[in-house]
């Protein structure tokens, strides 16, 4: 069997329960078992399966792989692949650098707040928004400028919003 | 052993194959400084500090991580050594928290003093420091991570000695820290308390958390306010001084702690003595039990380390009942003080205030378990550790080498010579076996000295059959029975035990466990030291050197004990033991779900 | 899929291969590289399937999905065999036209061919067009030329014969002998000779011992590695196993960064087809030797390309280097002796093996021979991935390959050897590309990442980035990367925000020199190259940050303002539309001014202007 993080892809749109992420969780620890040093491994499939690896299953996987906690969270906490935090489908940097800012990012993030009814760094309750905010993302003259995901928004205006959210 | 010739500052010298060049510089009298590197415990090459110049390598070396090899030339103080050492040094201090003159570890700090040797004389780069400017107080262990350089002895001592592992590096680069999980406080993890990670911290990032303050406000208060030593804390506390160790201090500790104000000083090691009685009597309860064809959980394992009983409650949750229920033994002083002595003397257990003084860091949290608790009261109030008894000695300007030697108080004051071997590994179990071989078969234990020399020494898990022969006619199902014993100290060997006991295979009756590697001489509260090996050996022959100066070496010939129980307990095991002496213990499991109970100290 | 056990099979699946392909009068080579896979190219493909359904193309076309062809600057990107003519930035919309002119016209559609900047000449026959002509394709062999994702198609180029040459007839020494003739040198940045480290490898005694493809690939700008594994994923497999026998490891790991995934895809499926079809898991073609192959994915620390710590990462824990020595030949992997080397040098493997090393020699120069490959980026005209004859001078690959610079600037410098490098003036343009030339300029072969650089560059915020990165990067173990890294960054911010210090030049060279000197790993001890390398040669831009707060190239924003040279402007009042800050007033047709209090030196109005009528100037101190 091999082991590719194709092969456990889940798509959590169709709302597997907890229980049914942990199962599945714990399926890819047991097919892990005999193989040396798998618990990077193990992670990239928890965080594939429950989208991040919250302190719960973080503690779920110490205790399938006989490995202390404080192991493996300093595993997660040095790769920065690994998130803690849930993120949501797509991730919004608003640009706050100084073209930007003057040009209205402050505003931009505060309507964006009060549209997803969110704090920056927090995601949106269906999970489809992260909000951030960036420094300087080097594209000054399309000021302010908004990236979603890889995806460079020039001129945004808060009334444009709702058009660039629509694209998501 | 082969040797490998090398030159070190043009000096030709020889050194052990397999060494390295840290060890052939200081084998050969050369002084390299080094800082994150502890001699027999840590070897990490961290700090950098040990750089040393080998001609013909292109960087320089961490001494303490390259071996030796033949015909190396060497330059320990080169001119690019000294700068590259007095760079890193002024590295490791721009982020560092430079409160100096108001921490704990004020001229007691390897920092500092390395910042002495190198005549750091100013702090170019100061700038950005991490953001993880966090106290962290639990009942034992205070974590100030802005006094941490990341040195790591405590990951290895917390992970590869006592594998207790609640100690990691977190994050990454510049933001690492060392820390138990992302955002939980020590007192809520599984830690041990054991202050194995405390005695190897180089600054004041990791310190007990101290009851000084505790101890001096009971002292001015109305309170009788009665202190107790531990066995371990005697061969010690001589070192806070500048006396070698094993220096046995107990007359000039007595002295000190009388002109300190307290109204009785107490000896520990009397209730070690109780501790065998009925420790060694619960052990043949279960064991007559056992020979009978009765349930009774064996092997029993002993209970008076509390850093090795909380990490059984957190490690093996579903194995406390082959624990004694024994409190242990300056628990156990407690509750005689406040429920027995205070009525001797007219006075309500409120009106005492207990202080231990332990070599031990894990004590200060078990004073704080509910279980320690009779009708509403602490059995004990405040826990000194050696070094915090060392620092109180000293705030109170007592010339300690210079003190006469004292006697502790009556009537909780004598002690056999039993009592004084609880301070090392396999002490517990060769006090209780003098005394309980001695019930079973009516001789004395068939060894030199009474000492069981199998289970004497530093090894870390160690065993011995005894074969009970010509028993006395009530033990008569038990004759030819060979009792298997262990001894283990550090909780590696605990774990290693443990799993033997969960997975139903161990061969063991009678288990001693001490939490930290040697027993409690070594403690997590006792002085600081470069040589570990050596100290830990050196303290331990002062404990069986007092053990056998002692005129009674067995617990059960200590008249004051058997005058206590005829006048208040009874016999060993009893009601009123079962209601002040023994305890239980609580399920904890590996990340305290099992529990409500936790350790965080909040601060105001 | 049937087992091959002998070379009859493989010469069976050739043919078969060769004869399924051979039934189409064309074959489209269509680039599913990851640089085309972001412009965009699944649509191209899709619609280049209907064009050639809506032609009636399908018996006479044939479209093969190939890995990265290289010149990802104008993908996506397309070739047409045999008569090898090439098409370049495709799109749904235009490809249509290029299937119908080229197949059902028969004419070559010229303006979706690739165009020469300077001549404004359409090249359509790939081979003449300068970014392929100088090139020299051996790890990149059949990459862009090949079906990835077919076993077939690899072997049908000569695939696994090698392997099969060398389990059948050749000794593990004579595999190392061959390689150590060949004085192939790692090619993922220390540049230590291959055969000599397979040699200690072979003469370690262990149970176990371990081969490990290092394929964490992190330098900005470098995708070498990632194109070979995606074009062709089974040479790599090849070269692995060859490295295997030849020390005598059974058991091999590719760690591979998690930000590949298209990679790490076809890798696995290509292992899968490797075991399959018997040349893993399963004694090798009658031989005692048998091989199994690992994919381990990393987690996103760049730290983890250097070997130590790569190690501790598929060991699954933090990846913090181990302190050298023991060498990883000594104790490496779970202690075992492991021997380390990256994808490109493996790729070079079965070319060497094959033609004997004489054959590889003919490439290169004397103590570093045969090719290199460069991922060339920056303010260069065809950024992309090139493979050349190691030696050949920087200046051939910048001009002619590379085309230039972008709008015919000025070049200022190349950085070398991506974070671990330095920086290559415009005085040594003419450098043989070669492991020690480029170590005696301050520079370092690296991994191969070459980033071309414009005079608009600023070398001080060059040194910047590359600290912002390696900093970012460290791992935290050693006090010398950690903080000295740190200290350096926060120096050379200060110098872009025009608050340096004096003696912020020593602190940096002095810093530095500890840094080199004492850290732990590879990432630490090379650290500060670019820095240093920096201030070697461009000391004086330094010293107008820090003396003069000015930044000469224009580039750092806190210390600059542009202004407009009224003589040349022309009143477009493009500039004025994309000043962020209202800075620029003008009316239509007149010449237009900047307000230099109003001006946070961003350089949008720089960008727009069509007459170059906008410079950069020092911000004067209020």
């Amino acid at each position: 069997m091999s082991l590719s993080l194709e092969n456990l892809t889940c798509n959590c749109d169709h709302g597997s329960t907890d229980a049914e992420k942990y199962a599945m969780i714990a399926q890819v620890i047991d097919a892990y078992k005999d193989k040396e040093g798998s618990l990077i491994q193990v992670l990239h499939a928890a965080q594939e399966i429950y989208g991040y690896l919250p302190l719960e299953l973080q503690k779920f996987i110490a205790l399938r792989m006989n490995k202390p906690l404080s192991e493996v969270n300093g595993v997660v906490s040095f790769y920065s692949f690994f998130s803690t935090k849930e993120r949501g489908k797509h991730t919004i940097h608003v640009c706050m650098g100084t073209a930007c800012y003057v040009r209205g990012a402050q505003k931009l993030v505060e309507a964006l707040e009060e549209k997803l009814g969110v704090s920056v760094g927090e995601v949106t309750p269906d999970k489809k928004f992260t909000l951030d905010v960036a420094r300087c993302i080097g594209a000054c003259g399309l000021a302010p400028a908004v990236m979603v995901d890889n995806d460079v928004h020039r001129q945004v205006q808060p009334h444009g919003l709702d058009a660039m959210l629509k694209q998501y | 052993m082969s040797m490998i010739n090398l030159t070190i500052n043009g000096i030709p010298c020889q050194t052990p194959k397999g060494t390295t060049i840290l060890q052939a510089a200081r084998g050969n009298g050369i002084h390299v400084p080094s800082l994150c590197h502890l001699k027999d415990v840590h070897k990490y090459g961290t700090c950098r500090i040990c750089v040393v110049e080998q001609v013909g390598a292109k960087n320089l070396q961490a001494s303490c991580m390259v071996e030796a090899q033949e015909g190396m030339e060497i330059y320990t103080h080169s001119e690019r050594v000294r700068k590259a050492r007095k760079t890193l040094y002024q590295l490791m201090i721009s982020d560092h928290n430079k409160n100096c003159l108001s921490c704990l570890r004020n001229q007691d700090c390897e920092l500092q003093a390395l910042g002495r040797e190198l005549a750091v004389q100013d702090d170019p780069y100061a700038g950005d420091e991490p953001y993880h400017g966090l106290v962290d107080v639990s009942e034992s262990i205070t974590r100030d991570t802005t006094k941490c350089i990341l040195c790591r002895r405590c990951v290895t001592v917390c992970n590869e000695i006592q594998t207790v592992s609640v100690l990691n590096a977190q994050n990454r680069g510049f933001d690492t820290k060392i820390a138990p999980v992302t955002g939980m406080k020590l007192g809520d993890t599984n830690c041990s308390f054991c202050g194995q990670c405390v005695a190897v911290c180089p600054t004041g990032a990791l310190s007990s958390t101290v009851h000084e303050d505790r101890v001096w406000k009971a002292l001015e208060s109305h309170k009788h306010v009665i202190v107790q030593t531990a066995p371990a804390v005697r061969v010690a506390i001589g070192e806070c001084f500048g006396l070698e160790p094993g220096t046995i201090q107990t007359g000039r500790m007595v002295a000190a702690l009388r002109q300190m104000g307290f109204y009785r000083v107490f000896d520990t090691n009397w209730a070690a003595d109780l501790t065998i009685m009925e420790e060694g009597t619960e052990f043949l309860q279960r064991f007559a039990s056992v020979l009978d064809g009765g349930e009774a959980t064996l092997p029993m394992i002993t209970s008076c380390s509390p850093g090795w009983v909380k990490f059984c409650e957190n490690h093996f949750p579903e194995q406390l009942d082959h624990l004694s229920t024994c409190k242990s033994p300056h628990t156990m002083m407690g509750a005689v003080i406040k429920h027995y002595y205070a009525k001797k003397l007219g006075l309500k257990p409120e009106d005492m205030f207990v202080v231990s003084v332990m070599p031990c860091t894990a004590k200060k949290t078990e004073i704080a378990r509910a279980e320690m608790m009779n009708d509403g009261l602490p059995n004990v109030d405040a826990v000194l550790t050696t070094r915090e008894l060392g620092d109180m000695i000293r705030a109170h300007g007592i010339n300690f080498l210079n003190l006469p030697e004292e006697e502790f108080d009556n009537p909780l004051g004598q002690s056999t010579g039993a009592a004084d071997i609880f301070g090392t590994t396999g002490g517990v179990m060769e006090a209780a076996l003098r005394t309980v071989y001695e019930i079973i078969t009516g001789r004395e234990l068939p060894f030199p000295n009474l000492h069981v020399s199998p289970i004497v020494g530093l090894e870390e898990i160690k065993e011995a059959t005894i074969k009970l022969e010509n028993v006395k006619p009530e033990w008569s199902n038990a004759e030819g029975f060979e009792v298997k014993i262990a001894v283990t100290s550090g909780l590696r060997g605990a774990r290693k035990l443990m799993e033997q006991v969960e997975a139903g295979t161990s061969p063991y009756h009678f288990i001693e466990v001490m939490g930290c590697p040697g027993g409690c001489i070594t403690g997590g509260g006792q002085p600081r030291t470069f040589h570990i090996n050596e100290t830990r050996k050196a303290r331990m022959e002062a404990i069986y050197r007092e053990d056998e100066g002692k005129p009674l070496r067995k617990s059960h010939e200590n008249p004051d004990i058997k005058a206590f129980y005829e006048d208040c307990a009874g016999e060993p095991g009893g009601h009123w033991s079962h209601e002040y002496l023994h305890t239980h213990y609580t399920k904890r499991g590996l990340f305290n779900e099992m529990t409500d109970e936790h350790f965080v100290v909040e601060k105001d | 899929m049937a087992k091959i056990n002998d070379k009859y099979d493989l010469s069976k699946i050739k043919y078969n291969y060769r004869s399924e392909m051979g039934r189409y009068e064309h074959h489209i080579y269509f680039c599913a590289g990851a640089g085309c896979i972001s412009c965009g190219c699944a649509d191209v493909a899709k619609t280049i399937q209907e064009c050639l359904g809506e032609y009636n193309l399908n018996s006479k076309v044939k479209m093969i999905e190939t890995g990265c062809i290289g010149l990802c600057s104008l993908g996506p990107v397309m070739l047409v065999m045999p008569e090898r003519t090439f098409y370049v930035g495709l799109s749904p919309k235009n490809v249509g036209k290029v299937i119908k002119s080229h197949f059902v016209d028969g004419k070559i559609a010229e303006n979706y061919c690739y165009q020469d900047l300077k001549t404004k000449e359409y090249i359509p026959c790939i081979d003449d067009i300068p970014f392929y002509k100088d090139q020299v394709r051996i790890a990149l062999q059949g990459c862009g030329t090949t079906e990835f994702d077919k076993i077939e198609a690899y072997i049908a180029t000569g695939g696994y014969a090698t392997l099969h040459k060398a389990i059948t007839e050749m000794t593990p020494q004579q595999v190392i002998d061959e390689v150590k003739e060949s004085v192939l040198r790692g090619r993922g940045g220390g540049g230590f000779p291959t055969g000599v480290k397979w040699q200690a490898g072979h003469d370690a005694v262990a149970d176990q011992k371990y081969i490990v493809c290092n394929a964490d690939e992190g330098d900005p700008g470098a995708f070498m590695d990632r194109s070979i594994i995606e074009g062709t994923p089974h040479k790599l497999i090849e070269g692995i196993i060859l490295g295997g026998y030849a020390i005598g490891a059974t058991k091999g790991y590719v760690y591979i960064r998690a930000e590949y995934p298209i990679a790490v895809n076809r890798l696995s499926k290509a292992i899968d087809q490797a075991r399959a079809m018997g040349l893993l898991d399963e004694p090798l073609f009658g031989s005692d030797f048998q091989f199994s192959l690992e994919i381990r994915i990393g987690a996103g620390a760049f730290v983890c390309g250097e070997e130590t710590s790569l190690m501790e990462s598929i060991e699954g824990h933090r990846g913090e280097p181990r302190q050298k020595p023991p060498l990883p030949f000594q104790a490496g992997l779970f202690g075992k002796p492991t021997i380390i080397n990256n994808v490109e040098t493996f790729a070079n493997i079965p070319y060497i093996i094959k033609h004997g090393a004489g054959g590889y020699t003919r490439f290169g120069r004397v103590g570093a021979h045969g090719t290199k490959v460069f991922a060339l980026a920056g303010d260069i005209v065809n950024a992309g991935i090139i493979e050349v004859p190691i030696g050949m001078p920087m200046r051939n690959i910048i001009e002619n390959i590379g085309g230039g610079l972008i709008g015919g600037k000025e070049f200022k410098a190349a950085q070398v050897g991506g974070p671990s490098g330095g920086c290559i003036t415009a005085a040594d343009i003419d450098v043989p590309m070669d492991y020690s030339e480029l170590i005696a300029k301050g520079a370092m072969m690296g991994s191969g990442g070459l980033i071309a650089m414009s005079t608009d560059t600023c070398m001080v915020d060059t040194a910047r980035f590359f600290m912002d990165f390696v900093q970012d990067e460290s791992c935290g173990k050693c006090v010398a990367c950690r903080i000295g890294t740190k200290r350096m960054l926060e120096i050379l911010q200060r110098i872009t925000k025009g608050e340096g210090k004096k003696d912020d030049i020593d602190r940096l060279l002095e810093l530095g020199a500890v840094v080199k000197d004492t850290a732990m790993c590879g990432l630490g001890q090379t650290a500060p190259n670019p820095i240093l390398s920096t201030i070697r040669y461009f000391r004086d831009e330094y010293e107008a940050h820090i003396l003069d707060h000015r930044c000469p190239a224009g580039r750092c924003q806190a210390l600059t303002v542009f202004e407009i040279d009224p003589q040349a402007c022309i009143g477009c009042t493009r500039c004025k539309k994309h000043c962020p800050t209202l800075a620029i007033t003008g009316e239509l047709k007149h010449a237009h001014d900047i307000d230099p209090l109003l001006c946070i030196g961003c350089g949008a109005c720089y960008g727009s202007c069509p007459v170059d009528a906008i410079h950069p100037t020092k911000r004067e101190e209020n």
